[in-house]
């Protein structure tokens, strides 16, 4: 078999057949036998202490069964890095829609009046709905919104984390900053926002929970089986709400029917009550949410605010810069620490800061708690550097391309967190490569000509950045993922993982990577269900880890099953799939089963100072260039992107079929992000928790999306691989708003922007320029603060 | 409750349902036929799209009396012989189907755009996909999808409906 002539081809999706006949099952397809239904009684306030709880006499409650805090088994708390998130709320509500009581019956219709037939009481509290009002409660000592106190896992008071990375040591750089700003030819300050998104995954969260009892009616065993990211996350929360030990928690993905992070936490929350109502009836219990509770209760992309201000020289030299991040957790810290960690290192950007200090912070509001979402706090924080670098070319009078070029990290450089990058990283060939491929220079010219004479403005706008793979710092050493490798009789080697498949292409290209590692044809691997009763803890499903991590996992495993068929069954070096089917089936023979498991071990080692903050972020980077060409037409006020050019550089593209899926995927969230989905609140509720109003883009608003790749191999993952799946999600919604700069002259400084949005500017303008110019002024900025020639 | 008849996939079958209830319902508990997928239950997302007497249509939105006498054709009846439908098939190498939830409303949408557009343009397949949400692929992946089934010999007559 030649070298490498599987991994960047290719192969048909492992499931692809399943899913195109309509065969692949999802949870929502699937019946136990005896099963009953579920459904979730929510709160109808954002925050207050419960007084009562009353049941209509309209109901007949002896057919259902309910269950509250009280039935909790064991601790009362879904578990990601605190306890303070409540299974079922019981003396207190601190968001709207927070579940207090559960009902099942054996007829889903039965359910939906039943829910309306439980009134509870409250004794309202006022709260906090935005990141401002947040700060504000603690900044005033008004202890009525001090809404979340801290916990013993750290936090304080209405702040679940807090983090300052620093370029380099403290007090250097502190003193570096001070001296950069002094002698600074220009300071530029601005401040960013972006709103919450929705992942409007197509399938809705659902599971089907069952449970067992002994004699004395004590929960022996539970098993969860449903749509979700992370099977592990799900035991480790069964665990708790039921103490048992872990062994007595089973976990079972069904087919999936998208996540984009958006299951990573929350199955935690669905499956733990669906195993209670379980308990409580005796029967297996299905819930699957529809689409308009599924919106207002789940979460979602974490808003933020975030504050640059650089001090620059006049020939465009990064001298030092302050970053002031901020994201609202909503109610609970549920994954926001880590959220806040990844926007926190990403922030800097791919660019060299001779001093630099970050500080960012995730704060507690009264709405549902924000969590995973592709990208996982980085497209925050690289939309308002990557439009602030755009601010800073302009007060320096340099190109947004010059400017960027004259700071880029190259090979050798250390980032912002001191990690110096000895793998190859080549922006500027990047960024040239880009521009040529979507012909930016020439558009630049064109536009400007042609807008002088049209209502519909055209521009041009790019956006450079990085993501880096895995967890971060030492969180892959503490996962301490596990795979194992086993063939069975018929000498068919089977993958055992708990990373799962949720549209990406994790069965397809980790059975790639086993066939190349063991020289056999794709068609004669497979790849077993995620249960977790069968598959070893190879970490969660997410961080753009599955790749590179879980890869490199199956290489080794697999080429350790290689060397034990090499020297117990004289299997020889160079095989044929029949001679590794007879050494395997005589392995067997002769010792009952062959398995092959591997440990994670980083590649290269890795540090990394949790006190400081500072070290090796990431194993490896993927480095980008997205290029936006945008219409904006001045009679309707709508933004259209009308062509996008992305460029990546991921290592070595695994299966360039799925590899361009993910690109183009993640763009159309993108943009999405930046120009449609607008999450609209009053009160700490979603109002929009319809597709009819919340607005994702369809075939027809998306323009065609050119995908391009550079390929530099990097050791950390399985054939040179690298993270690719949250890449995408970082830089369109800048290099949109880029290039509606471009285009109109107005530097726009918050997502998602509508064409309402637009209007409001742009007729603020027209009121203005009223007798004067018609020519839009775009130094007149009312969304920044300040803007200084030093 | 209502007796309505419907040709299922080329099968008849009488049914005895309510009358307002929902075809997308009728289809996956009655006639047991989970291929048609529910994502929004308001007529958005198109993950519940079948062919009703050659028409695409969200079943969400049609109540089982409304489909009396009518010609039905899901996900199931696409294939033919057990055989993957060109469009199928296109869907599979070209990456038209990621997680696969939209992929049995997208592939009925398919087939009625190329039953209309033997061969049609960009456009034709952006408008003609519009009603048919994926959270996934950025339709890309689908589009080249059904430019490859339009070149594949596409034979408008296959689907059942």
């Amino acid at each position: 078999m030649p070298e490498n002539s599987i991994l960047g081809s290719s192969p048909l999706r492992k499931e692809g057949r399943a899913k195109v006949l309509g065969e692949a099952k999802y949870v929502d397809d699937l019946s136990l036998p005896g099963m009953w239904f579920g459904a979730t009684v929510r709160s109808t306030i954002a925050r207050g202490k419960i007084r009562k709880i009353t049941f209509s006499q309209d109901v007949n409650w002896s057919e259902y069964a309910i269950v509250t805090a009280s039935d909790v088994p064991g601790e009362n708390t879904i578990v990601h890095l605190t306890r303070d998130h409540p299974c079922l709320a019981a003396e207190q509500v601190n968001h709207p829609e927070e579940p207090i009581l559960l009902l099942a019956h054996p007829d889903k219709k039965a359910l939906l009046a039943a829910t309306a037939g439980v009134h509870i009481d409250y004794e309202e509290l006022p709260g906090v709905f935005t990141i401002e009002e947040s700060e504000a409660a603690v900044e005033n000592g008004d202890t009525e919104r001090i809404i979340w106190p801290g916990s013993d896992a750290g936090g304080t008071a209405n702040c679940f984390k807090q983090y300052l990375m620093y370029s380099a040591d403290a007090k250097d750089t502190e003193q570096g900053l001070a001296l950069a700003f002094e002698n600074a030819d220009y300071i530029v300050q601005g401040e960013y926002s972006t709103g919450a998104q929705e992942q409007l995954y197509i399938e809705n969260n659902g599971v089907i929970a069952e449970c067992n009892k002994d004699a004395d009616g004590r929960v022996t065993d539970v098993c969860v089986r449903g749509s979700m990211q992370c099977p592990y996350y799900l035991v480790h929360a069964l665990t708790l709400v039921f103490g048992l030990p872990e062994e007595k928690c089973r976990v079972i993905q069904t087919e999936t029917g998208g996540a984009f992070g958006g299951k990573e936490d929350f199955p935690s929350v669905i499956g733990s009550h669906a195993a209670l109502l379980a308990m409580k009836c005796g029967h297996p219990v299905k819930i699957t949410y529809d689409r308009a509770e599924d919106m207002a209760a789940t979460t979602k992309r974490h808003p933020s605010r975030t504050r640059h201000r650089t001090a620059v020289s006049k020939d465009g030299k990064l001298l030092g810069g302050t970053i002031e991040f901020a994201i609202d957790g909503g109610a609970y810290a549920t994954l926001s620490p880590v959220v806040l960690s990844r926007g926190t290192i990403h922030a800097p950007g791919p660019y060299k800061w001779p001093y630099l200090r970050v500080r960012a912070k995730a704060m507690a509001t009264n709405v549902p708690p924000h969590g995973a979402f592709r990208g996982f706090g980085a497209p925050q924080s690289l939309f308002a550097l990557e439009r602030h670098m755009d601010k800073v070319a302009k007060v320096v009078g340099l190109t947004p391309e010059e400017l960027r070029r004259r700071n880029f990290l190259s090979t050798g450089d250390c980032t912002a967190t001191g990690q110096p990058l000895n793998d190859p990283v080549d922006m500027q060939k990047l960024l040239t490569r880009a521009l040529e491929e979507h012909g930016y220079h020439e558009k630049l010219k064109r536009f400007a000509e042609e807008n002088k004479h049209s209502s519909i403005k055209r521009g041009v706008g790019f956006a450079t950045f990085m993501h880096g793979a895995g967890f971060t710092g030492s969180g892959e050493r503490r996962l301490n993922s596990l795979v194992h490798v086993e063939v069975n009789a018929d000498g068919r080697p089977n993958l055992l993982v708990s990373s799962t498949e949720f549209g990406q292409g994790t069965n397809t290209i980790l059975c790639q990577v086993a066939a190349q590692a063991l020289s056999l044809p794709y068609e004669n691997i497979s790849i077993a269900q995620p249960d977790t009763r069968v598959v070893p803890n190879s970490g969660p499903t997410v961080a753009s880890r599955t790749a590179m991590i879980v890869g490199k996992l199956v290489e080794r495993a697999c080429k350790k099953l290689l060397t034990t068929l090499q020297d117990y069954a004289s299997l020889p070096p160079q095989h044929t799939p029949g001679e590794f089917r007879k050494a395997a089936g005589f392995y067997v023979a002769e010792h009952g089963s062959l398995r092959s498991s591997v440990r994670y071990e980083p590649v290269k080692p890795i540090f990394w100072d949790d006190e400081l903050y500072r070290g090796d972020a990431y194993p490896a980077y993927a480095w980008a260039v997205y290029v936006a060409e945008v219409a904006v037409d001045l009679n309707t006020y709508m933004a259209t992107v009308t062509r996008f050019d992305a460029l990546q550089e991921v290592g070595k593209v695994m299966h360039p079929v799925l590899a361009k899926g993910q690109v183009e995927g993640g763009v159309a969230q993108g943009i999405g992000y930046a120009l449609y989905e607008k999450c609209v609140w009053k009160n700490g509720r979603m109002l929009n928790n319809q597709m009819t109003n919340y607005i994702m883009p369809t075939s027809a608003d998306l323009p065609p999306i050119h995908v391009h790749f550079e390929e530099v191999p990097s050791a950390h993952g399985p054939g040179g691989a690298k993270g690719i799946g949250e890449l995408p999600m970082d830089g369109p919604a800048p290099a949109i708003l880029n290039a509606i700069e471009n285009a109109t002259g107005v530097a726009f400084h918050s997502i998602p922007l509508l064409p309402e949005d637009l209007f409001e500017r742009f007729a603020s303008f027209t009121e203005r320029a009223h007798g004067g110019s018609e020519e839009l002024d775009g130094s007149i900025d009312r969304d920044t603060r300040t803007e200084v020639d030093a | 409750m209502s007796d309505i008849r419907i040709t299922i996939n080329g099968q008849a079958r009488s049914l005895n349902v309510p009358s307002m209830k929902r075809l997308l319902d009728v289809i996956r508990e009655d006639l047991q036929l989970t291929g048609t997928k529910e994502g929004c239950g308001e007529g958005e997302c198109g993950a519940c799209a079948v062919l009703m007497n050659g028409e695409l249509v969200n079943s969400c939105l049609v109540p089982a009396l409304q489909a009396n006498g009518a010609s039905v054709c899901t996900i199931e009846g696409v294939a033919i012989d057990g055989r993957l439908h060109p469009v199928q098939q296109c869907f599979l190498e070209n990456g038209g189907a990621q997680c696969g939830i939209c992929t049995p409303g997208m592939i009925l949408a398919t087939q009625h755009l190329l039953n209309k557009y033997p061969r049609p343009t960009y456009e034709q397949i952006q408008e003609g996909l519009a009603g048919n949400l994926c959270r996934c692929t950025g339709y890309m992946r689908i589009f080249e999808s059904v430019c490859k089934a339009a070149e594949a010999d596409y034979l408008p007559d296959r689907g059942k409906a």
